[in-house]
C-alpha cells in the first residue's frame, strides 16, 4: 500500500533563512562589515593610530582626518578602526569562552535533572546574583586589569546567563517523546544529547549570545572607561570615551565616533540576533 | 474459586508456551509534592497489575484517561521504574537490566508512541529517524542499513523516496508509519504501542491499525496495545485487559470480552461505541461523572463510585478476581455472586 505524497519540494529554503527577514540582512551586512574592519585594521586605517601630530590638536573633521584628532593630534578614525579591533576581540572572545563553557554545563544540569542539576546550577545562580560589573570590577581587582582579564571577566558574567538560556530549553527538549522514544529505543544518552537535545536546545542560547556579543563591546568599554580593561599603549573604545570626556565641549569627535562605533554593533548583533531566532526555530523552516 | 467455570466456546488464538513478557503486582505511585516541609500525597498511578503476553500475540489494554495504562506501557519500557513488582521478559528479569543487557532488552523491546507530531526529531530526516535503533546497536554495514530503512519504509506504505523528507513535510499517518518503521527497525519481538492511532484522523486510524495488523501477522510480532477506546482495539488484539484506577478489572479473550463482558466498567465501555443498528437505542450512558482522583482513590471497589451496581459490600471489600470463562476473568462483586447463582440453578 502506498500513500500519495504530497508534491513538497525535497529541500525547502532553510539555508536563506536569516536573509529572508530584512532586520536579519541588515545585521548581517552591517556585522560583515564591522567584522572586516576589525579585521583588516591595518589595511584600512589611514594613519598610525598612535602618531602625535602636534599641529593637529584637538583639530576637527577634514579630508584627511575625516573623525577629526585628539588631545594628542592622533587620527580618531585611525583610532577607532584600531581600538574596534580590540574591543571587538574581547567582545566576541568573551562570548564564545562563556558559550564554549555555559552551553555543556546547562545542557547536562538540564538533561540530568535531579541532584546534578542543583550540583551545576546552585553555583552559577549564585555568580548570577551578583551585578555584573561588580563582579568584573571584583575580578579585575584579583587579577589586575588588561583587556585579557576583561574578556574573563565578561565570560564570567556571561557563562551563568547562558547556561540557564541552555538549562531551559533542554529541560524543554528533554521532555519531548521524541527523547524518550530514543531511549526506548536503545539509543545511549550521550548521543541523545549530541543527536537529539544539542541541536534542537541550542537555538535560543545561539541567538542570546549573538545579542549578548553586542552588550560585551559595551561592557568591555565600560571597564576601559573605569581604566579596568584595555591597558596603554593598546587602546579600546573604552579607553577613547575616558580620554574624551575632558574635551566634550571642545572637541566633540573624540567622544561622538567611539559611542556611535559601540552603538553600530550592539544594534548590527541584535538585528542580526533577532534574524537567528527566526532561522533556528525548525518550525519556521518552510516559512 | 467455587462453583462451576462457564467455558467460553471460542478459543482464543494465544499460543501456549511461556510468555515472552510477564507483568507481576506492578506498582508505580508518584508524589505529588516535594515541598520543602515534605509531605504531598501519593499518586497511585498503577496499582498491582499483572498481565501476560505471549509470543505472536496482541493484548489491549483500554481504559479512560487517567487509568494508568501509559504508565504502565512506560514502565515495561523501562523509561520509569515501578515502585514494586516484576517485569520478565524472555526469562529476564527487566528491572535489573543494566549496561549490555539492558541495550539488548531495548532491541528486542520496541515503542510506538500517541503523537507522531512529538514522537519524531523535527530536525531528522525520515531516513535518520527510522534508523535509529539501527545506529544505535550498530546493527549491520552502512549499506545494509541503508537498505533496510528503504525496505522498511515500504514495508510500513511509504514511498521509498521519503526517505530524505523531514517530519513537517509529512502527514500525521505518515508520520506515525515512520514512527512504526523506527520500531520494526531492530527487528523486535514486542512492540509496546501507547495509543498509537488515538491522535489520528479516523479516516488514517483504520489504515494504521490495518498496517499494524499485518505487520504482527506477517512478523509475528507481539504487541501491547494501549488505546482508551476498545472499539480500536476489537479487530486487532487477541485479549482485552480493562483497566481502571490503576487496576486491571477484567481481562479475557476479544471475543469473549466483546460478546460477555462481566465488568460493569466494561459493559459501559462497550455501551459507548456507536453501532450502526437502527433497533438498538443509543442508550443513556451509565457512566457518570469523572474518573476519581487516583491520589485518593475510593475504599473498597475502585469503581464503585460510579457503578450502576454497586452494593454495600463494594464499599468495604476490594474484589478479587473471578474465573468466568477460559482466561476471562473479571474482579466485581456483583458479577461473582451472579455467577455463583447460576451455577447453584444449574446444579439443582
Amino acid at each position: 500500500m502506498s500513500v500519495a505524497i504530497p508534491n513538497v519540494p525535497a529541500r525547502t529554503s532553510r539555508r536563506q533563512g536569516i536573509l529572508a527577514s530584512r532586520k536579519g540582512r541588515v545585521g548581517f551586512a552591517i556585522l560583515v562589515a564591522l567584522i572586516a574592519i576589525a579585521v583588516f585594521a591595518p589595511l584600512i586605517a589611514p594613519h598610525d593610530p598612535n602618531a602625535i601630530d602636534a599641529s593637529r590638536i584637538l583639530a576637527g573633521p577634514d579630508l584627511a582626518h575625516p573623525f577629526g584628532s585628539d588631545a594628542l593630534g592622533r587620527d580618531v578614525l585611525s583610532r577607532v578602526i584600531y581600538a574596534y579591533r580590540v574591543s571587538l576581540g574581547v567582545a566576541v572572545g568573551s562570548t564564545l569562552l562563556a558559550f564554549l563553557f555555559g552551553v555543556p554545563l546547562g545542557m547536562y544540569a538540564g538533561y540530568h535533572g535531579g541532584w546534578v542539576d542543583t550540583l551545576i546550577m546552585r553555583p552559577i545562580d549564585m555568580v548570577l546574583a551578583l551585578p555584573a560589573l561588580l563582579l568584573a570590577v571584583a575580578l579585575i581587582a584579583i587579577i589586575g586589569p588588561g583587556s585579557d582579564v576583561a574578556l574573563l571577566a565578561i565570560a564570567v558574567i556571561y557563562l551563568p546567563i547562558l547556561a540557564r538560556v541552555v538549562r531551559s530549553s533542554t529541560l524543554v527538549v528533554a521532555s519531548q517523546t521524541y527523547v524518550e522514544a530514543a531511549r526506548a529505543r536503545g539509543t545511549p544518552s550521550r548521543r541523545i544529547i549530541t543527536r537529539h537535545v544539542l541541536p534542537n536546545a541550542i537555538g535560543p542560547a545561539i541567538v542570546q549570545a549573538t545579542i549578548l556579543m553586542g552588550f560585551a563591546l559595551q561592557i568591555e568599554a565600560a571597564l576601559s572607561f573605569l581604566g579596568l580593561g584595555a591597558q596603554p599603549p593598546t587602546s579600546s573604545l573604552g579607553v577613547m570615551l575616558a580620554d574624551g570626556r575632558d574635551f566634550l565641549t571642545q572637541a566633540p569627535w573624540i567622544e561622538i565616533f567611539p559611542g556611535v562605533a559601540i552603538a553600530i554593533t550592539v544594534l548590527a548583533f541584535n538585528f542580526f540576533g533577532d534574524g537567528l531566532r527566526a532561522r533556528l526555530d525548525p518550525r519556521g523552516v518552510t516559512r | 474459586m467455587s462453583g462451576q467455570v462457564v467455558v467460553s466456546d471460542e478459543v482464543a488464538p494465544v499460543q501456549l508456551g511461556p510468555p515472552i513478557l510477564e507483568v507481576a503486582g506492578l506498582v508505580k505511585h508518584f508524589s505529588t509534592d516535594r515541598g520543602l516541609f515534605g509531605g504531598g500525597a501519593k499518586l497511585h498511578a498503577v496499582d498491582g497489575v499483572d498481565l501476560q503476553i505471549f509470543p505472536g500475540e496482541v493484548l489491549a489494554v483500554v481504559g479512560e484517561s487517567g487509568s494508568g495504562k501509559s504508565t504502565l506501557a512506560r514502565c515495561i519500557l523501562r523509561l520509569i521504574d515501578p515502585t514494586e513488582g516484576r517485569i520478565v521478559f524472555a526469562g529476564q528479569d527487566v528491572l535489573a537490566l543494566k549496561g549490555r543487557r539492558l541495550a539488548g532488552f531495548r532491541q528486542q523491546v520496541q515503542p510506538v508512541f500517541q503523537d507522531p507530531f512529538s514522537s519524531i526529531d523535527p530536525r531528522w530526516r525520515v531516513g535518520t529517524s527510522v534508523a535509529e535503533a539501527l545506529d544505535a546497536f550498530a546493527i549491520g554495514t552502512k549499506a545494509e542499513r541503508r537498505a533496510r530503512v528503504l525496505d522498511l519504509l515500504d514495508r510500513v506504505g511509504l514511498d521509498p523516496s521519503l526517505v530524505g523528507r523531514r517530519p513537517h513535510e509529512l502527514s500525521g499517518g505518515q508520520r506515525q508509519r515512520v514512527g512504526i518503521a523506527a520500531a520494526l527497525a531492530p527487528s523486535p519481538r514486542l512492540i509496546v504501542a501507547d495509543e498509537p492511532v488515538s491522535a489520528l484522523d479516523v479516516s488514517v486510524q483504520a489504515q494504521v491499525l490495518n498496517l499494524l495488523a499485518d505487520l504482527q501477522r506477517d512478523l509475528r510480532l507481539a504487541i501491547l496495545f494501549v488505546a482508551h477506546d476498545l472499539a480500536v482495539v476489537e479487530h486487532i488484539s487477541h485479549r482485552v485487559a480493562v483497566m481502571y484506577l490503576g487496576k486491571i478489572v477484567e481481562t479475557g479473550p476479544t471475543e469473549a470480552v466483546f460478546r460477555d463482558p462481566r465488568h460493569p466498567y466494561t459493559k459501559a465501555l462497550l455501551e459507548a461505541i456507536p453501532r450502526p443498528d437502527p433497533d438498538r437505542r443509543m442508550q443513556e450512558s451509565v457512566l457518570r461523572g469523572e474518573i476519581p482522583s487516583p491520589i485518593a482513590p475510593p475504599s473498597g471497589c475502585r469503581f464503585r463510585t460510579r457503578c450502576p451496581v454497586a452494593i454495600e459490600r463494594c464499599v468495604t471489600e476490594e474484589p478479587e478476581m473471578t474465573l468466568f470463562g477460559e482466561g476471562h476473568t473479571a474482579a466485581c462483586h456483583v458479577a461473582r455472586a451472579e455467577l455463583q447463582k447460576q451455577d447453584h440453578q444449574r446444579r439443582q
